[in-house]
């Protein structure tokens, strides 16, 4: 790390705010901290001391792990707000809820929200440092910086990759943050799926909207494909699973027409069968499982560098 | 200040778009009524005693402004608004009338909740015209009683809110509307296809992962709704058009000879979606803030006379409602204090003459709703706006007669506004730095 950068963010909301410099010094960052997370004592007292809360309004069973193992590992103490119980749902605002948690001062608050935004909201409204751990079909920083930080250990570099990404664009906070990701850090990004699925202006966003799934995979080096979301089936968005898989599944066929040693992603948890063929999902190009592991090195970076441990 | 004092007005511009008389000259007001008006001084005029002459040193004279299109919160959400502080706010904004929308709770889809709005507006600083709903509780389902409604004081209705969203539903409407001489005002939007949108669909919204309300929805609306006025033969007037394409639909469907008006509301010829920002509320509504392209053809459209009125939607929230996230946050803004100082800007940019922007903000309203005002007359009722073109301020939430505060505008440097409103020949507003004679 360059003695000379000072990581100038205080919170996480999305790559949008974040420079390349910004993001190349995470990724740096996670790369030292991967080693820790091998040792058979995994744990360190960088953030001794500080208060992580988890504050998720939304179900999520893997990111709220990640975050937490993340920030055990350096030693900060943990609390978990889960949705179901939350005074979210007994009618407290937005706000509300976020004087009360500054009052207990806390040092971060990691939030999972369903509404786009609100993040930043929490934000103005808190002394704490805070992360996005995914706010409506708007940002998922984490996974978008451990996405970046697996195609550079395994690419070796990101500028000048051909990144696919596929399936629904629309509702995936994933792919927003993984365009915004990859296209500031010099990748060209191209996108497909059903065009129920693609919103308006994803070009402003850097993205090629490639008609068609072949289109998007031929010649790319990194293939990613997207959960699809069994819901959307009750918006006319998606005549059936069955015909997604068809035509919209990444199959043998056609990660063949990918570069010979394009890897495969996904954020999970995966539809096996529907959007990914399970032997791709368990084969050797897929990066599935170093995906995981990497976001624990990511969320350790982020924390470390939001709270300025020491 | 009593009604039965006279006010005399000199030295004022003249602004009459119903006559066109755009000069230089004197206003006499006695017993609430205009008794006097021309170009020149008063010299030889019989004055009667009792007067306050006022030196309206060069600022323009128009009648009261009227806002076709507000909600005040009474009954029912009285810490928002009132009919009181809405008409306050009016009269600060330069307004001697205002028609409100139905949404109250209850809905003013009966006599009697028309009855009690009447009753509020008693002694308002505003004139107040209730809007009736078209449908029992807004359902869309029976018709609400149209002629009982209209005894009781309303001139238009309205579902304002929400669409009327089946077809035959509104083709009724419109042909009894036709019976009892009422206006219908549309709320264009298909909901099926701006259903759980927050604000305009496009770049902006797909980059803060927000729905989209797609320019379509309200435009297959509007083409409906004149298709409609068409087919009864009955006048529309559409609410809030806020797109291109809306705008081009209306064009062209009074070049053929439909009964169509059209309004507009300065959020819309002002802010383009980039007003979100990161996800601020205030500039959140329905329909949404649109395109830069969208605001240069409502922007035309004022100028060319398709968009007849510039109406404010003033739609008060309190912070409750607005501070919350993006998505779960209220539409809507007040607007009859910015309304004015907003609009002037396009006489500023060229886009409007004075009198245009005076047709479209008193004569034109009064015209498309019936009602008494909309110009420099004798014998007409004293309901006068004087305006001061060039009166610098800032726009500040202590300032505002309103209850509420939800405005993208506050802390905006403005450019002109009303130093004096009169209503029924009292004052009813009046920035003290007016020279008095
Ligand atoms: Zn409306």
């Amino acid at each position: 790390m360059s003695a000379d950068y000072l990581f100038p963010h205080r919170h996480i909301l999305g790559l949008g705010d974040l420079a390349a410099a910004d993001i190349d010094f995470i990724l740096k960052t996670a790369e030292s901290f991967k080693e820790i997370s091998q040792r058979s004592i995994k744990k360190v007292p960088t953030l001794r001391g500080k208060t992580v809360i988890n504050l998720f309004l939304e179900p999520s069973t893997r990111t709220r792990l990640s975050f937490e193992i993340a920030a055990k590992r350096m030693s900060a103490d943990t609390f978990n707000i889960s949705g179901a119980g939350s005074s979210t749902a007994k009618g407290e605002t937005m706000v509300d809820t976020a004087r009360n948690l500054a009052a207990m001062n806390p040092d971060c608050i990691i939030i999972r929200h369903s509404c786009s935004g609100s993040p930043g909201l929490l934000a103005r409204h808190i002394d704490a440092s805070v992360i996005n751990a995914g706010d409506g079909a708007h940002e998922h920083p984490s996974q978008g910086l451990l996405d970046l930080m697996t195609v550079r250990e395994h690419k070796g570099r990101i500028a000048g990759l051909k990144v696919a990404i596929i399936g629904d664009i629309t509702h995936s906070r994933v792919a927003h943050s993984n365009i915004i990701g990859f296209c500031k850090m010099g990748a060209e990004v191209r996108v497909a799926g059903p065009a129920t699925l693609i919103p308006p202006g994803i070009a402003a966003m850097g993205a090629q909207h490639c008609r068609s799934v072949r289109q998007a995979v031929s010649g790319a080096d990194v293939v990613m494909t997207l959960r699809i979301q069994k819901e959307r089936q009750q918006d006319p968005l998606l005549p059936s699973l069955r015909e997604y898989a068809i035509f919209y599944g990444i199959t043998p066929e056609i990660m063949a027409l990918a570069a010979p040693d394009a890897i495969l992603m996904h954020p999970g948890p995966i539809n096996r069968g529907v959007e990914l063929d399970p032997a791709l999902a368990d084969g050797p190009r897929s990066v599935i499982l170093d995906q995981v592991t990497n976001g624990v090195a990511i969320r350790m970076a982020l924390l470390y560098l939001i709270m300025g441990g020491e | 200040m009593s009604a039965d004092a006279s006010i005399l007005l000199e030295n004022a511009r003249l602004l009459d778009p119903a006559s066109g008389l755009d000069e230089k000259g004197y206003l006499l007001v006695h017993e609430g009524r205009i008794v006097a008006v021309a170009a020149g001084s008063p010299a030889g005029l019989e004055l009667p005693p009792q007067l306050r002459r006022i030196d309206a040193d060069g600022r323009w004279l128009a009648p009261g402004l009227i806002d076709i299109h507000v909600h005040l919160r009474e009954p029912g959400e009285e810490h928002k608004e009132t009919v009181a502080s809405g008409a306050a706010a009016a009269a600060a904004g330069g307004f001697t009338a205002v028609a409100c929308m139905p949404n109250t709770r209850p809905v003013n889809d009966s006599a009697a909740v028309t009855c009690q709005i009447m009753a509020a507006a008693a002694g308002a600083a505003a004139r107040v015209y209730p809007v009736g709903a078209i449908s029992v509780g807004l359902q869309g389902e029976t018709l609400a009683p149209f002629g009982e409604m209209r005894r009781a004081g309303v001139r238009a209705v309205s579902d304002d809110g929400r669409p009327v969203g089946n077809s035959q539903f509104m083709r009724r409407a419109l042909e009894y509307a036709g019976d009892h001489d009422l206006l219908v005002i549309s709320h264009a939007e298909d909901d099926s296809l701006s259903r759980n949108g927050a604000m305009n669909e496009g770049e902006t919204a797909t980059r803060l992962g927000l729905r989209g309300i797609p320019a379509v929805a309200e435009e297959i609306m509007v083409h409906r709704e004149l298709a409609l006025a068409e087919y009864t033969g009955r006048p529309i007037h559409i609410a809030h058009v806020s797109t291109a394409g809306a705008v081009d639909l209306v064009r062209r469907a009074k070049a053929r000879g439909v009964q169509a008006t059209a309004e507009t509301a300065p959020h819309y010829f002002t802010l383009t979606e980039e007003a979100v920002g990161l996800y601020d509320t205030r500039a959140k509504m329905n329909p949404p803030l649109r395109t830069a392209a969208d605001v240069a053809a409502i922007r035309e459209a004022l100028a060319d006379g398709t968009l007849e009125v510039i109406a404010t939607d003033h739609a008060p929230h309190s912070e409750l409602e607005k501070e919350l996230e993006f998505e779960l946050a209220a539409n809507g803004i007040i607007g009859l204090e910015s309304a004015l100082p907003l609009s002037l800007a396009l006489v500023r940019d060229g886009l409007l003459s004075p009198l245009q922007l005076v047709a479209l903000m008193s004569t034109n309203p009064a015209r498309i709703l019936s009602v008494p005002g909309g110009r420099l007359a004798v014998g007409e009722p004293a309901d006068l706006t004087l305006i001061d073109p060039d009166y610098r301020f800032t726009f500040q939430a202590d300032q505002l007669k309103s209850r509420s505060r939800n405005s993208p505008f506050l802390d905006w440097e403005m450019q002109g506004r009303a130093v004096l409103t009169i209503m029924d020949g009292r004052i009813t507003h009046e920035v003290v730095s007016v020279h008095q004679g």
